[in-house]
């Protein structure tokens, strides 16, 4: 393999690898906080790049208002999914959750296919995001560096929110103990709530920069990067915001580097990312950076 | 008191029996993908199905009833869906589907229980294969893989070509084999043979692997789901070379969805196209009719399918003189010469209407009926 084709799959990997990552967060965070993988992240993401799709294509927004009024309404929408299919079941086995959560995905997926239509739909891009630059034999569109960036900004203002902000500290309050919190006197729905609010954000943040990356929507976009996001957010240690864009990252590099060196391996592409995922589980079942699992007493 | 209830049952069993002799309706069920990854095909198809309904609506003096249930894209939903039509609606004949795999797991059903079924635009040769009772209103992928690979080696002069497949679909693994046995036999060279899975977005990795090979033509029998965004990869990491695919990306709105990036493509399908210049009256006649019924939307060739396949069971129906579906399934496959909107329909031994291919080509962001090849097989 020559240095120019190896350099332009790095580049590839490292774009895909972000873009797993910044999915992976959101699918990390709410699992950090609230001990439930909510399968509907994918499906928010597909709404979110949705949203940009119609707020630029029927109200002709300009593209900037379109995206922060997509993040905002996907967040209103996790809110909403929260309220109506997790929130009674609170009290309830973990399980029940997890299974309500498959059963939103199901739905939006097909609300979306009703709504929206089956047919795939184009995606408008600004044109400086798309414009594509030779470096030698590499090509480079801006997007491929703009979308690593626009990850590493999204995993420290997350970091900040949880780590040096009040609702971040009752965020992480709730994560140790939710009982415990609410005798504190924190608004425990409000919080979660919040949580729900911040995934979503992120899902929809990711959903703009996957449909600005591979310009064209449909309503099934969000469930193959979903999968793969929640292989990354396991890889890097599940609650773990580090080790999510970490496990991202080592996801898209493996995809990439096993078509690039393994050419007649191509179908099996999926197949590598699922079997690390077996592998990491049979050796550090806690992720890469994942706590240490210990029983509360 | 006693009189009077004898006679209102005997006025109710008149009335019952009455309207039963009058519209004894002939039931004809339709499977087709209406939600899931390919529901854009089925919905276009179902718009030919119910628009030859709704032209033809009565056979052997009784009328037509049309049962659709979505196979959700789905093999196993589509089993389901087939199932359903047979022993719920008991239907006499079904129509479906678009999707080899889909039309393969609806086929077993239909095959088991005795029911004809006509396929629509599935064209993996395994769909009739071995079937007593399942037809189809096109041709098949060894017919077409060689058309493709015949263009692409004579008429345009490629000797090198690079393919990329989907091996989770029947449909492009199928094409994609006839495609490069033909290619090969006529002297070509395939450079490069890549996969997916149906529901990638990502195919830089292997789109950076065909261009490094440096072909002349990168086949992709893909569905319509990922052509179009695998054109947008490829032309965004540098690719120069002629892109050609299958029926399944025969789309009405290709060009609004793959922009810059769908210019030049060139694909095969089914000769049928709004854009075609010597145009069979029937093929006119839908194409006007069309218009009428959706004037926002362009005819297209899975509409055309769809109506034809409606016509040819309507069609054995009327031959055979009976709706029961041994008569219907002897009929269907004593067709010939049935003047269908995707050409003259003659179903051969294996089930299958022959058919020329047609090559359709995007150019100045408009899609042209550039061409109708006999293959080289």
């Amino acid at each position: 393999m020559s240095g120019s084709l190896f350099v332009q799959h790095l580049f590839n990997a490292v774009t895909l690898g972000s873009l797993y990552g910044l999915i992976a967060i959101g699918y990390t965070m709410v699992y950090g906080i609230l001990r439930l993988i909510n399968f509907a992240h994918g499906e928010v993401f597909m709404l979110g790049a949705y949203f940009v799709f119609f707020g630029i294509s029927l109200f002709h927004l300009p593209w900037g208002v379109a995206v922060i009024g997509s993040i905002a309404v996907s967040s209103l929408c996790g809110i909403f999914v929260d309220r109506i299919a997790y929130k009674p079941l609170r009290s309830a086995p973990r399980i029940s959750a997890l299974i309500s959560a498959i059963g939103v995905s199901f739905l939006i997926q097909n609300l979306a296919i009703v709504i929206f239509g089956g047919i795939p739909r184009p995606v408008a891009r600004p044109d400086w995001l798309v414009q594509v630059m030779k470096v030698g034999e590499v090509r480079i569109i801006p997007l491929a560096i703009v979308v690593p960036l626009v990850t590493l900004a999204l995993v420290l203002g997350l970091l900040w929110i949880v780590y040096r902000t009040k609702p971040g500290l009752a965020m992480r309050a709730i994560s140790k103990d939710i009982e415990t919190t609410r005798l504190m006197g924190v608004s425990v729905n409000k919080i979660i709530a919040f949580t729900f609010g911040l995934g979503s954000a992120l899902a929809a943040a990711s959903g703009i920069m996957w449909a600005l990356r591979y310009p064209q929507i449909q309503p099934f976009m969000g469930l193959v990067p979903g999968l793969k996001a929640f292989i990354a957010a396991v890889f890097g240690g599940i609650g773990s915001i580090q080790g999510a864009v970490i496990g991202g990252m080592l996801l898209g590099l493996i995809e990439i580097m096993a078509v690039a060196f393994f050419p007649q391996l191509s179908g099996y592409r999926d197949a590598f990312a699922f079997v690390l995922l077996i592998i990491i589980l049979l050796l550090k079942p806690t992720g890469l950076m994942g706590e240490k699992l210990e029983d509360k007493i | 008191m006693k009189l009077r209830n004898v006679l209102l049952a005997a006025l109710l069993v008149l009335v019952v029996a009455g309207t039963a002799v009058a519209a004894e309706p002939i039931r004809i069920g339709v499977f087709l993908p209406l939600t899931g990854r390919v529901a854009f095909g089925g919905q276009l198809e179902l718009e030919g199905v119910q628009m030859a309904h709704k032209e033809v609506s009565e056979v052997l003096g009784r009328p037509v009833e049309l049962f659709v249930v979505d196979n959700k894209t789905d093999k196993v939903e589509s089993a389901n869906a087939v199932k359903r039509l047979v022993e719920h609606d008991k239907v006499v004949a079904v129509i479906g589907s678009y999707g080899s795999s889909l039309a393969m797991a609806g086929g077993e059903v239909a095959e088991a229980a005795k029911i004809p079924m006509m396929g629509t635009s599935c064209t993996n040769p395994l769909v009739t294969l071995g079937k007593e009772y399942v037809f189809r209103a096109c041709f098949i992928d060894p017919y077409q893989g060689a058309a493709a690979a015949t263009y692409a080696y004579n008429t345009l002069g490629m000797k090198k070509a690079a393919i990329l497949i989907d091996v989770a679909n029947d449909y492009c693994v199928g094409l994609a084999n006839f495609f490069k046995q033909s290619y090969k036999k006529l002297g070509g060279e395939v450079v490069s043979e890549l996969m997916y899975n149906s529901g990638d977005q990502d195919f830089t990795a292997q789109l950076t692997e065909i261009i490094s090979k440096g072909p002349d033509l990168l086949y992709i029998p893909a569905d319509f789901a990922e052509g179009a965004i695998i054109m947008k990869q490829a032309r965004e990491l540098g690719a120069d070379f002629q892109i050609m695919g299958g029926d399944a990306m025969d789309n009405p709105e290709i060009v609004s969805i793959g922009g810059d990036a769908v210019e030049g493509f060139i694909h095969t399908t089914f000769p049928y196209d709004p854009s075609m210049k010597d145009m069979s009256d029937i093929a006119k006649t839908f194409t006007e009719n069309w218009s009428k019924l959706h004037p926002d939307k362009e005819p297209n060739v899975n509409a055309a399918l769809g109506y034809d396949s409606y016509m040819l069971v309507i069609n054995a129906i009327e031959k055979a003189g009976s709706a029961e579906p041994d008569a219907i399934r002897d009929a269907l496959a004593a067709t010939k010469d049935f003047p269908g909107v995707t050409g003259s329909k003659t179903i051969n031994e294996t089930h299958d209407a022959e058919s020329p291919v047609g090559v359709v080509q995007i150019k100045g962001a408009k899609k042209l009926f550039i061409d109708i090849v006999e293959p080289v097989l």
